[in-house]
């Protein structure tokens, strides 16, 4: 009789099956792929932030030796391609026609035999600017008398994009009427970059003696793109196979469709040769979806200590294209979850969305679509308000979270939680801090000069895009897919419409089978990301893959467990109701010796079933989620700052995460420390700013800085599990969770260091001259 | 990402490498760690038509006293410097400022005398060495000639040397058996320039100052000796009033500017701190030896 | 522009290298960086790129055992001497104690980090076989990681020290 460990499904930390070709160096990620007669793109970028284009003169880089085309906008236009449409329902320029509109913005391309001599050609183009005034926030954008940015998009007379309400304006004035005080904050969520380790690249092999295109692509979204790329390129579906091999880091990087894909796509078309682009870290960090860039205005109505109303307005600098990666119905992403964790009757959320000369997106970055800017400021309000009324901040956060009897929750922007205990997380984290013992610390250090802060930051975020109804990328539902099959001698192989790029699915995936059907995580191969053998699936970001291909994995391997009932009731000349399952195998109730295995099972469904079964143990499932997932936790942060310099430390990092349902432990709390990770780079060190030229500043990782293992503090973790009542396996996706709740602990600390005097927000990146700053102000420096 | 095209030479003998300097001149390129020159010229703000490769070249990675005298090798590594029992022994300020370079792997390849060379405003060495009062040799067609360190720096990534130069070594006088010194560096990550930085090198006669030199990075056009603090302390005892004056002259004498890293009036203050908190870490070394 | 398109020069060298403990030889352009020279010359992608200013340590090989970003080398530079990379850490079809150090301590997500990440830490454990956490954030903190947060990157090194000691 097989132990029940043996089969290893839910909760086990399985060790990664994909591990074995990256400690080899064996990964295949987009530009370890070489195909025969391949060809190499560059792109040549715009050094201004917006001026007319007089004129391009490429004759002397097309006549290098080694360059086999240059391509500008105008040859695009030709074949209509020189603008394609965002997932923003806006249009974006592949290479510059009349203007260029941002700093780093594709103006040609080189086609080469190699890199070098690419670039080498890349010098040869001359482009005649015509430098045009520039517009860099977007309050400049909607001032009177601002340049029209979008002047070739008909019936656009200004920079505004795009205005978008969620909650009850009515209800939210009467509750601030009442009120007996208003707490507001004015912060700004810097513009950030995902910037994972890989760039963007793509291979474009556009065969004509087959009539396939095969593009290799660092892709979030094979299949959403395929079909993009069908409409776009007007591609014939069919002959397209998108393969999304190996991916460096994705985090919302590479969701959206980039101009070198477009380019040497129809490079390859137009040459008969496989055409490849990597871009560069100054054209990923200068050119690609950003994050945030988000200027928000909060208030918190509150009587006594209770919060009764909030209310948000908010301006989004979109860059110069609107092409925000997210569901089409929500302009503003996901942001009116912004109530987080606390139960407040009424909310209104005002944003409008404006142009500017910068780069295009802002929504990316495991911000689960703008939750990461909503959890900010409402953990930053919170705290702001615990000190304005005298209330440890733990405190005020437990009288006004959402009851574990109030769930499922409906928030006052429309929010259907499904599950929750606030309290139970709140309490693990507190315990394992040392909460009032730390309070004292603080207290004492304070005697001896010394300035040490705690904060906190209690997040609920939403993910697991969605029920189809309400969610879609650019028009496709975003429901996921799983289609299993299982072989004679029981080995299974998955295929998902999700695409992993360093979250562990060929382990985790491999394991929600092993715990349906009894297949051991190793026999259960799982593939992504190749469009021509996978089902279709909206791909992986904002935390989905779990709440949604996981469940659709679920399902279809029950569906296979009843077809194997069926087979095991015939085999063993029973009922289907006489047999129980037991991890891996079906026994006959009350007779523990008349059992079949499912790999038993598997074998029969080729060689012996039942009259009129279809032979096979397989099956597809689309699940569309009947709602989304809100994992939830409390992050707290200790620090201590320099009052010499303002530099700050972090002595201690708390994270408590109830993702419901954990799969596979090891990889949750991998997860969980990424983000955590991702979050200190963002409150102390990240920022892409721009001077009034336009020019950016941080487009190259000197200028851009991400944290080191030396920066890097280190975690510890706790857990609660409250599983989601919806899901079939009960989880909820973790992905995200630390990114979207971590930067609001951080920076809580910080300001909890010198609140004693009066101090109450901090501008991230929390730099130390900032912070020293106001240390001078309230007369803490040293 | 892609240099231009160079002709690459990798001579054997300081005196091969001088010729082809003197083919070339100002078209040629010196590399020792290459981990300046080498990102320059992938972003071809640097195309050097001839670089010569110095790493070749034996007898030029020595790291030692010699009559009154720390002699650095122009191949000296900077991780070297960082494990250097010597430099620990006596020379502080540039202990302290080794491991501060860069990154730990950058610090494998890259030269003190490469560092000095590309003179880059925001670098460490400059700062540290002009504290210890260092010169430099630097060997041409006509010889060998000694630059004191404050007459090498002419300008950001400009120095004294003729194009047809190459600094050999890098010297340090023997700051005697009591002497103590700092270098702080405020970066806002590791690999960063600094935000600013201040290098103190004390030689102390009878519990007193006889030589001091402070010097500042990151806050002016190029690394700055703090003069009037040096001054104010030589002769006196390291106290706490002579300490605040000198870190407050020495802000005086920073020159910084307005940036990403801070306010002008932020980086004067870390400049005071920094000479304050260095200065007492130089006497507390002195005690310790 | 002084000169026209036509009339640049390509300057090119024969390289004599060993890698992994290989002769490899070929004819090279003297401006080809030594990350290109592996990964497209000798087909050796294991190494990755990942920046375009020497910031990120994704192109750490080790040169004569030490670690340096061959991003920032010319493949010149190279002849005649000794350079390891990822594919060359195991040995007789065995991994090294540093890839079953990361395997075990979930020390990799998307693996793009890793091989410069294994090769520094190979390199400190030659010279430290008993690191600090401390001393271990230290000498892997010029290799930039996007998806762990560093912490099973500390273990996946204290695992392997620890195999190391015990002669596995």
């Amino acid at each position: 009789m097989a132990a029940v460990d043996e089969v290893r499904g839910l909760g086990h930390s399985v060790q990664r099956k994909e591990d074995e070709r990256f400690i080899r160096g064996k990964g295949t990620y987009v530009d370890d792929v070489k195909l025969p007669g391949m060809l190499h793109m560059e792109i040549l970028r715009s050094p201004l932030a917006h001026a007319r284009i007089r004129s391009i003169d490429t004759s002397r880089a097309a006549a290098l030796p080694g360059v086999v085309a240059v391509v500008t906008g105008e040859l695009l236009a030709q074949h209509n391609l020189a603008w394609m449409p965002t997932l923003s329902g806006d249009t974006q320029a592949v290479l510059a026609t009349d203007k260029v509109r941002f700093q780093g913005q594709e103006v040609a391309c080189v086609v080469a035999e190699t890199p070098y001599i690419a670039k080498d050609a890349l010098e040869l183009i001359d482009v005649d600017y015509e430098p045009l005034q520039v517009v860099t926030t977007p309050q400049q954008a909607l001032a009177d008398g601002a340049p029209v940015i979008r002047d070739e998009k008909e019936g656009q007379l200004d920079n505004h994009i795009y205005h978008w309400e969620a909650g009850d304006a009515e209800a939210t004035e009467k509750a601030f009427a009442e009120a007996d005080r208003v707490v507001s904050l004015d912060t700004f969520y810097p513009r950030c970059h995902p910037a994972p380790l890989e760039c963007c690249a793509c291979i474009a092999d556009l065969n004509p003696a087959t009539g396939k295109a095969t593009i290799y692509m660092t892709s979030q979204a094979p299949h959403a793109h395929r079909t993009l790329f069908a409409l776009v390129a007007g591609l014939s579906e069919e002959k397209i196979r998108i393969i999304s091999p190996d991916i460096g880091g994705g985090f919302g990087n590479k969701v959206p469709i980039y101009p070198g894909y477009v380019v040497a796509t129809a490079a390859s078309l137009l040459l008969g040769r496989p055409v490849k682009w990597v871009e560069d870290r100054t054209g990923n960090l200068i050119s690609t979806g950003f994050a945030r860039d988000f200027h928000m205005h909060g208030e918190l109505a509150l009587k006594g200590d209770r919060m009764t109303g909030l209310k948000v307005k908010m301006l989004s600098d979109n860059g110069a294209f609107f092409a925000d990666a997210q569901p089409s119905k929500f302009r503003a992403g996901l942001f009116h979850i912004v109530t987080g964790s606390y139960d407040i009757p009424a909310a209104h959320v005002e944003t409008d969305g404006a142009y500017t000369n910068k780069a295009p997106g802002g929504v990316a970055y495991r911000c689960s679509f703008r939750v990461t800017e909503a959890s900010y400021l409402i953990e930053r309000l919170v705290q702001t308000a615990a000190y304005e009324l005298e209330i440890d901040p733990a405190e005020l956060r437990r009288k006004n979270f959402v009851k574990k009897e109030q769930f499922p929750y409906t928030s006052a922007t429309g929010f259907e939680y499904d599950s929750g205990d606030y309290e139970a997380a709140l309490d693990v984290a507190l315990e394992k801090l040392g909460y009032a013992e730390l309070r004292k610390e603080q207290e004492e250090a304070r005697k001896e000069g010394r300035l040490i802060g705690i904060g906190l930051a209690s997040f609920t975020e939403v993910v697991g895009a969605g029920p189809g109804k309400h969610y879609d990328i650019a028009g496709l539902r975003m429901f996921d897919s799983a289609e299993l099959r299982v072989h004679p001698t029981g080995k299974a192989v998955l295929k998902l419409g999700v695409k992993s790029q360093g979250q562990g699915h060929e382990t985790t995936f491999a394991q929600i089978v092993a715990a349906e059907l009894g297949i051991p995580p190793e026999d259960v191969e799982v593939q992504e990301g190749d469009t021509d053998h996978t089902p279709y699936g909206l791909g992986t970001y904002a935390s989905r893959s779990t709440p949604t291909g996981g469940a659709a994995t679920a399902v279809i391997s029950r569906k296979l467990r009843d077809k194997a009932r069926r087979i095991a009731a015939h085999l063993l000349e029973t009922s289907e109701e006489d047999l129980e399952w037991e991890d891996n195998r079906f026994v006959v109730k009350g007779a523990p010796d008349r059992t079949k295995t499912i790999q038993e099972l598997a074998f029969a469904a080729y060689t012996d079933i039942p009259d009129g079964m279809e032979a096979g143990l397989e099956g597809v499932h689309y699940y569309d989620p009947p709602n989304m997932t809100y994992p939830f936790g409390t992050y707290a942060v200790v620090v201590e700052v320099d009052r010499g310099t303002g530099a700050w430390k972090v002595n201690r990092v708390v994270a408590v995460d109830d993702c419901g349902v954990r799969i596979n432990p090891m990889v949750v709390e991998g997860q969980i420390m990424g983000g955590l990770a991702e979050g200190f780079g963002i409150a102390a060190l990240q920022l892409i700013t721009f001077d009034e030229d336009g020019n950016c500043v941080g487009a190259n990782f000197m200028d851009y800085l991400l944290p080191t293992a030396w920066e890097t503090p280190a975690f510890e973790l706790g857990e609660t599990v409250t599983p989601s009542p919806h899901h079939p396996i009960g989880a909820k996706g973790v992905g995200e969770s630390a990114t979207v709740g971590s930067p609001a602990a951080y920076v809580n600390a910080v300001v909890d260091a010198l609140a004693h005097a009066g101090v109450r927000n901090l501008e991230m990146p929390v730099t130390s001259d900032k912070v020293w700053a106001a240390l001078q102000e309230a007369g803490l420096a040293e | 990402m892609y240099p231009a095209g160079f002709e690459y030479f990798a001579p054997t003998s300081v005196e091969e490498a001088l010729s082809v300097l003197e083919r070339y001149g100002d078209e040629a390129k010196v590399l020792a760690g290459g981990q300046s020159l080498i990102p320059l010229m992938k972003l071809r703000f640097a195309s050097p038509r001839a670089l010569v490769d110095l790493n070749r070249i034996e007898g030029l990675d020595g790291l030692y006293e010699d009559d009154g005298m720390l002699n650095v090798g122009a191949l000296v590594r900077h991780k070297t410097c960082e494990r250097s029992e010597l430099l620990k022994s006596r020379y502080d300020v540039l202990a302290d400022a080794a491991p501060q370079i860069s990154d730990p792997i950058v610090r494998n390849l890259g030269t003190m005398a490469g560092s000095l060379a590309h003179a880059d405003p925001q670098g460490d060495w400059g700062s540290a060495l002009l504290a210890a009062g260092a010169q430099v040799q630097a060997r041409g067609p006509g010889g060998t000639r000694t630059i004191p360190l404050d007459e090498f720096f002419v300008g950001p990534f400009t120095t004294a040397l003729e194009p047809t130069e190459i600094v050999t070594w890098v010297q340090v006088p023997d700051p005697g058996p009591r002497a103590g010194g700092a270098y702080l560096k405020l970066e806002r990550r590791v690999g960063d320039f600094a935000t600013a930085a201040v290098g103190v090198h004390v030689s102390f006669t009878n519990g007193k100052a006889e030589r001091a030199g402070i010097a500042l990075t990151g806050v002016g056009p190029r690394n700055l000796r703090a003069r009037a603090a040096e001054e104010a302390l030589a002769g006196h005892e390291l106290d706490d009033d002579a300490i605040a004056e000198a870190a407050r002259l020495a802000a005086e004498a920073a020159e910084p500017q307005d940036d990403v890293r801070g306010s002008a009036e932020y980086k004067r203050n870390v400049v005071r701190v920094f000479t304050e908190r260095g200065l007492r870490k130089a006497a507390e070394r002195r005690e310790e030896r | 522009m002084t000169e026209t398109a036509t009339e640049q020069a390509v300057y090119t060298r024969t390289v004599n290298v060993t890698v992994n403990g290989e002769a490899r030889s070929a004819e090279i352009e003297t401006r080809l960086l030594l990350v290109h020279f592996l990964r497209d010359t000798l087909g050796l992608t294991g190494t990755h790129i990942g920046c375009d200013t020497s910031s990120c340590g994704a192109c750490t090989v080790l040169l004569d055992g030490i670690p340096a970003k061959s991003c920032t080398l010319f493949a010149v530079q190279a002849d005649g001497r000794e350079l390891t990379t990822v594919e060359g850490l195991m040995q007789d079809g065995q991994h090294h104690p540093i890839q079953d150090g990361f395997h075990e301590e979930h020390g990799l997500q998307c693996g793009f980090c890793t091989p410069g990440m294994m090769l520094t830490a190979t390199a400190l454990l030659a010279d430290n076989p008993d690191p600090s956490e401390e001393e271990i954030r230290w000498a892997i903190s010029g290799n930039i990681c996007r998806c762990t947060g560093y912490q099973n990157i500390v273990k996946a090194v204290q695992h392997a020290a620890a195999a190391m000691k015990e002669g596995r």
